[in-house]
């Protein structure tokens, strides 16, 4: 395979003060999550472990396997999003290994308003289950969980993507054979009881999980019934008498070891259908990623050079490299997987779109997973390229994008503006999986056009009326929609809304890609059949 | 000289013999029970013949079967090794017979010696001074107690037909005697067929001296000088050394031909050893006359530089001796350490169990090991506990015994409980060192060597991480192997990195030593690595009483060659890992540091408190309660056999046995329990 040469000097001036300013946001952003990452305040996590309980992110670990990387979802969630602070949304989502086998993860963090589900953390669970659903992934859920967060229940109860979708999935996800494995480690009330009980195998830990449909607070207002809450809805109750669970643990860490024997009797083999080659580090270390990225976002830079430092052997086969070179298209391989790469370097036009649509019909065809590599202001506008029908072309790409069946995965290195997003896989076209660099930006344009063509219909009005509009006076008026524009376009406010499935650190990239793929093709590749394209 | 013998025996003596006959083009015959069938020895010899079951009695020890095994296989001659058939003067008779060769002495002598107080007699005669004692016929207990009451306390009672050891005890007092007699009796019975015993005076701080004697069949006969075995336990000898320190070159004539004139006096052909009890002032009294080839042979051969297999060889086949007295002489200094399977802090009790890990000091010429067993080979309940015999020779003995302590600290094994650093500390010790031995040398050492100032009661320091270090790596090593047999063979889930977004990569581990539990977190720095490829590891060591130490690390795991830097230090050691424990083998001595697992909570309903356990596997000799009898705390409950040696279940306090789950005969697995009782509330 071809090699792409680096052009780059790591000791240039310009690279050095691009990876300094990576560095500070990457280290912005692990400072945030070093704090999410302990959950609730001090004395809630006290609390918890004054139980005998395990913390949430230690419950993980002991989950899975020793040493087994843990692919961690959304971990921004919910972050500034309501008045209370919600770290993680108050639940862990992620990939990990156990017994061998990549499963989703999803436990109830009770040290964070005791587990509730706020609407995001409906939103990240959802998420999670999706993710097991397109990956037929086995889930095990942790559950420790007071149900939905009350005063957001408008939020919370009622929409199809809302409590009850946990439900639904877990029962159509059993009906594919994707394990369904609960393990209660906490109160699992009202709804919540409905995740133990949809389970294909249950575990529940004594004197710390119950099951009820209802609590003795309310029980005690109903029926004017006194029952504690082991009583009405303890391990012994629901392993010994309503076999609502099916094996009863002395504490957590017996729980995970139970939930570790039940995923080692699942019985599922991976079969990768993939012509997998040797693994080989890139030629350039993803360290380097740091320095590509220029400071000033506004200047462009190659994506070769972000290629050279993801795949193996910084080995990629470009396509049509001599049409529409503003789309780089290619082979090349991730941990020894086939990969299509889908790259930008500049904005797209119709033969870019061409080849786009072209390429990404071949990984359909050959069944070649497809990496994109986002960083786009959007299509060419103007007279010329309306008329030269960019419409259709761009059509033809977002379509082929839509119904291609291979696992797809979005990074967005740069910008991910306008239609750009959508021919370049954005959320709303089921990408397995979606991260962001800490120095991308997304929305449905750039801050500065948006103001501008905001502050262009304001001054056209004023015209008409004969009011004058001084510079000063556009430029305040301007400013707060660039503001608007730069706070709502940055990762953090995405991936606390689950627009993506979390920021990652650049360096990272490969080893996220090569985990992402990997888990993907528990799923067998399906065939491709592709709309109607616009000739 | 023969051109095929047969070897009546197991172990490292059936693989040593076989090792010179081989080395003289002799071919082998090994015998073997079923425990033995993979057998080292099966393996070496070149042809093996099934005896039996694994108890010697269904095999070893069948005579018939071993001639039939000869006849079978044409094998001219018969080497019985040490124990089993080879002072069997039926089984001599029965070789005889079938006109095969018995690599030993003629059938008088070992008759003659077989009984200890015929022997004396015969020696008495012979002036070959002897310990006063009784050695009558007359075998009624008042007479024998008589006897020893006449000599005075302490007293030896033996086994006439014992050795090695067993059937063989002190009585301290008059009133002791009663009982102790009964169970010599009993032992002798069990493991002799022959309960007819001796008493003797006994000496409290004689040395063990025995000499070497060889005669052929034309009136030839040499001594190889002497061996010190002083250093025993409970008769059984743990370390013996040639030459004997502070000997004179005129005791060590007068003892060679003392030893001599026994043998003589018996008509003897072959190996045979003959033991005295040195005392202080320099006088020795003959005690008994082994006509085989003793276990520590190798320490004589090592001074001598002669095989004394290859002197049975061709003694037996009726060549002269290969030397005479005046070209025999003294080169250098050796010793020998028994290595066993055995618990010295469990008063020696046996050990069984799988040699998970087994690795000897290498060989050279000051190095010899002599051994039956393999890495992966069980130790099992059948048989003694021996694992091998580790034999070192230097010019000098203050250099000899700088090599043995350096050996043992080489000698590596896991899976069983061993004497290795019991041996390490007794060769060590002061008094060792300083000639200051005796046969109380143990009792009267006790505190130093049982000081516990062993490897494993130091403070642990850089051995934590170097632990944690070689857990990370064998996990990764696991992980490697697991994803090369899975269908998505280069996955990285399967590596073992504990790969965290955006966080650090932790490998947390909890471990313990000396009781002492350690938090240890690996951090792993993925994107680093060394020209060799190795990962970069920060390791934290918390303790509850000390600060936090961080370690810089890296290494490489093969097996079990552990070679890794911590904090720029290099080391190459031995790790061995079992269940969840990790030895480390270093220069300073061994570490075991033991993995941590997590709480998992108690599912049991323990309400059963109270039940007693079989201290190892056995057979159960006798049960002196029934259940629902009273009893007092110490009271003998059971009896155990095992490794030929009787061990008593005592009540740990005043109650009541409920119920009983053995019988006399029955086969018992160690650990299990014998036994449910109720002890009395206070």
């Amino acid at each position: 395979m071809a090699k792409i040469i680096s052009k780059l000097n790591p000791r240039s001036a310009d690279f050095i003060e691009n990876a300094q300013h990576m560095q500070i946001q990457v280290d912005d952003l692990k400072a945030k999550l070093e704090k999410i990452k302990l959950g609730g305040g001090e004395r809630s996590r006290e609390r918890h472990l004054s139980r005998g309980k395990l913390l949430p992110r230690d419950r993980v670990d002991q989950l899975l396997d020793n040493g087994s990387p843990f692919l961690e979802l959304s971990q921004l969630a919910a972050y500034e999003v309501y008045k209370d602070d919600v770290p993680a949304a108050g639940i862990i989502t992620g990939i990990g290994r156990v017994g061998g086998q990549e499963c989703v993860i999803v436990a109830n963090d009770a040290t964070v308003k005791g587990g509730t589900y706020y609407p995001l953390t409906v939103k990240k669970h959802l998420r999670a289950q999706t993710i097991a659903l397109e990956n037929n992934l086995p889930c095990i859920y942790l559950v420790d969980s007071g149900g939905a967060n009350l005063p957001n229940q408008d939020d919370v109860f009622p929409d199809k993507e809302h409590f009850g979708r946990i439900f639904f999935n877990q029962a159509t996800m059993s009906a594919q054979n994707i394990p369904q494995i609960a393990v209660v480690m906490g109160s699992c009330t009202a709804g919540g009881a409905y995740v133990p009980a949809m389970a294909d195998e249950s575990i529940i830990v004594k004197e710390q999980g119950t099951i009820f449909l209802a609590g003795p607070p309310l029980v005690k207002a109903a029926t004017g019934e006194v029952v504690t809450a082991e009583e009405l809805g303890g391990a012994d109750v629901h392993c010994r008498t309503s076999g609502v669970s099916d094996h009863l643990a002395q504490n957590d860490n017996h729980a995970l070891e139970i939930a570790r024997s039940a995923v080692g009797n699942l019985n599922r083999t991976k079969d990768v259908q993939l012509k997998i080659k040797e693994v080989n580090a890139p030629d350039y270390s993803g360290d380097e990623l740091y320095g590509v990225i220029p400071k000033d976002p506004r200047k462009p830079f190659d994506i070769k050079e972000v290629i050279a430092r993801i795949v193996d052997g910084s080995e990629f086969d470009e396509f049509k490299a001599l049409y529409g070179s503003t789309l780089v298209c290619g082979f090349a391989h991730i941990y020894g997987y086939p990969v299509g790469i889908v790259a930008n370097n500049g904005i797209l036009f119709g033969e870019s779109a061409e080849k786009g649509a072209h390429f990404v019909e071949l990984c359909a065809q050959r069944k070649i997973p497809l990496v994109f590599l986002q960083n786009i202001t959007g299509f060419m506008v103007g007279k010329q390229y309306e008329a030269g029908g960019i419409a259709k072309h761009g059509a033809k790409m977002v379509t082929a994008v839509a119904c291609a069946k291979v696992p797809k995965f979005t990074i967005l290195v740069g910008g991910s503006y306008g239609a750009g997003n959508y021919g370049m896989c954005g959320r709303a076209f089921d990408p397995r999986f979606l991260f962001m660099w800490p120095n991308a930006r997304i929305s449905v344009m750039g801050g500065e056009q948006a103001a501008g063509v905001l502050a262009q219909v304001t001054r056209d009005q004023k015209e008409k009326r004969g009011e004058s509009w001084s510079e000063q006076d556009e430029a305040e008026f301007k400013q707060p929609i660039i503001d608007t524009y730069e706070h709502q376009g940055h990762p953090y406010y995405a991936s606390a809304r689950l627009w993506d499935d979390g920021i990652i650190d650049p360096a990272d990239t490969r080893q996220v890609l090569g985990l992402a793929i990997s888990a993907s093709l528990n799923k067998t590749i399906e065939d491709t059949k592709f709309g109607i394209f616009r000739m | 000289m023969f051109t095929k013998i047969l070897i009546a025996n197991r172990g490292e003596i059936a693989c040593r013999v076989i090792k010179t006959a081989r080395a003289m083009g002799i071919l082998t015959v090994a015998v073997y029970s079923d425990a033995d069938k993979n057998a080292m020895h099966v393996q070496m010899a070149d042809e093996a013949v099934y005896l039996g079951g694994s108890p010697s009695r269904e095999s070893y020890l069948l005579s018939q079967k071993v001639i039939d095994a000869a006849l079978l296989t044409g094998a001219q001659a018969i080497h019985p090794g040490y124990g089993f058939l080879s002072e069997n003067s039926d089984f001599c008779r029965l070789c005889e017979q079938n006109n095969i060769v018995f690599i030993g002495p003629p059938i008088g002598a070992i008759e003659a010696m077989g009984s200890k107080s015929a022997a004396k007699s015969i020696m008495e005669k012979a002036n070959v001074p002897l310990v006063p004692g009784y050695h009558g016929d007359d075998q009624s207990m008042d007479v024998i107690k008589q006897a020893a009451d006449d000599m005075g306390y302490p007293v030896l009672l033996k086994a006439t037909a014992g050795g090695g050891g067993k059937g063989m005890r002190q009585v301290w007092s008059e009133k002791e005697f009663k009982s102790e007699f009964e169970a010599v009796k009993r032992e002798a019975l069990s493991s002799f067929g022959d309960d007819r015993m001796l008493v003797e005076k006994y000496l409290t701080q004689p040395r063990h001296v025995e000499i070497q004697v060889f005669c052929d069949n034309h009136g030839n006969a040499v001594y190889l000088f002497e061996r010190d075995c002083s250093v025993q336990r409970r008769h059984q000898k743990v370390i013996e050394e040639a030459p004997a320190f502070n000997m004179s070159p005129e005791l060590r004539a007068k003892m060679g031909e003392s030893a001599i004139k026994s043998a003589q006096a018996i008509g003897y052909q072959g190996a045979g050893t003959v033991e005295f009890l040195l005392d202080i002032d320099g006088s020795f009294y003959f005690m008994e006359m082994n006509t085989r080839l003793q276990v520590e042979h190798p320490v004589t051969e090592m001074i001598t530089g002669q095989d004394l297999v290859e002197w049975q060889l061709r003694v037996a086949a009726n060549e002269t001796l290969p030397k005479t007295q005046q070209e025999l002489t003294i080169n250098g200094h050796a010793f020998e350490a028994r290595i066993y399977a055995e618990d010295p802090d469990n008063d020696f009790l046996p050990a069984t169990g799988h040699l998970q890990f087994l690795q000897t000091p290498i060989e050279s010429q000051h190095v010899r090991v002599d051994t039956g067993v393999r890495q992966g080979d069980d130790v099992s309940v059948f048989y003694d506990p021996m694992i091998a015999k580790l034999i070192v020779w230097d010019e000098s003995r203050e250099k000899a015994l700088q090599r043995l302590t350096k050996a043992l600290k080489e000698y590596r094994i896991q899976g069983v409980t061993t004497n290795i650093d019991f041996l390490h500390n007794v060769a060590s010790c002061d008094a060792f060192v300083t000639e200051q031995i005796d046969t109380g040398f143990i009792e009267k050492n006790h505190d130093q060597i049982f000081s516990e100032n062993n490897a494993n009661n130091q403070n642990i320091t850089h051995q934590l991480p170097m632990a944690a270090l070689a857990l990370v790596l064998q996990q990764s090593n696991k992980a490697n192997s697991h994803a090369t047999t899975s269908t998505d063979v280069h996955s990285p889930w399967h590596t073992n990195n504990a790969w965290r977004l955006n966080q650090a990569n932790l490998h947390p581990i909890t471990l313990s030593h000396n009781e002492v539990e350690f938090n240890v977190n690996v951090e792993q720095h993925p994107s680093e690595t060394n020209v060799n490829g190795n990962i970069r590891y920060t390791i934290t060591v918390t303790s509850q009483d000390k600060d936090n130490l961080v370690y810089q690390c890296e290494g490489e795991l093969a097996g079990n060659r552990f070679n890794c830097f911590i904090d720029g230090v290099r080391r190459s050691i031995t790790v061995v890992f079992a269940d969840l424990d990790v030895c480390l083998y270093t220069a300073e001595g061994v570490y075991k540091v033991t993995q941590v697992l997590a709480d998992m909570g108690d599912a049991s309903d323990d309400t059963s408190a109270g039940g007693l356990t079989a201290p190892m596997n056995g057979t159960m000799v006798s049960v002196l309660v029934s259940a629902g009898d009273n009893v007092e705390k110490d009271q003998a409950l059971m009896i155990m056999e095992a490794m030929k040696m009787e061990h008593v279940i005592k009540a740990p306090s005043d109650g009541m046995v409920t119920s009983l789950f053995y019988q006399a005969g029955d086969m018992v697995d160690g650990g299990s329990e014998l036994l449910s009782f109720e002890a009395t509330d206070v």
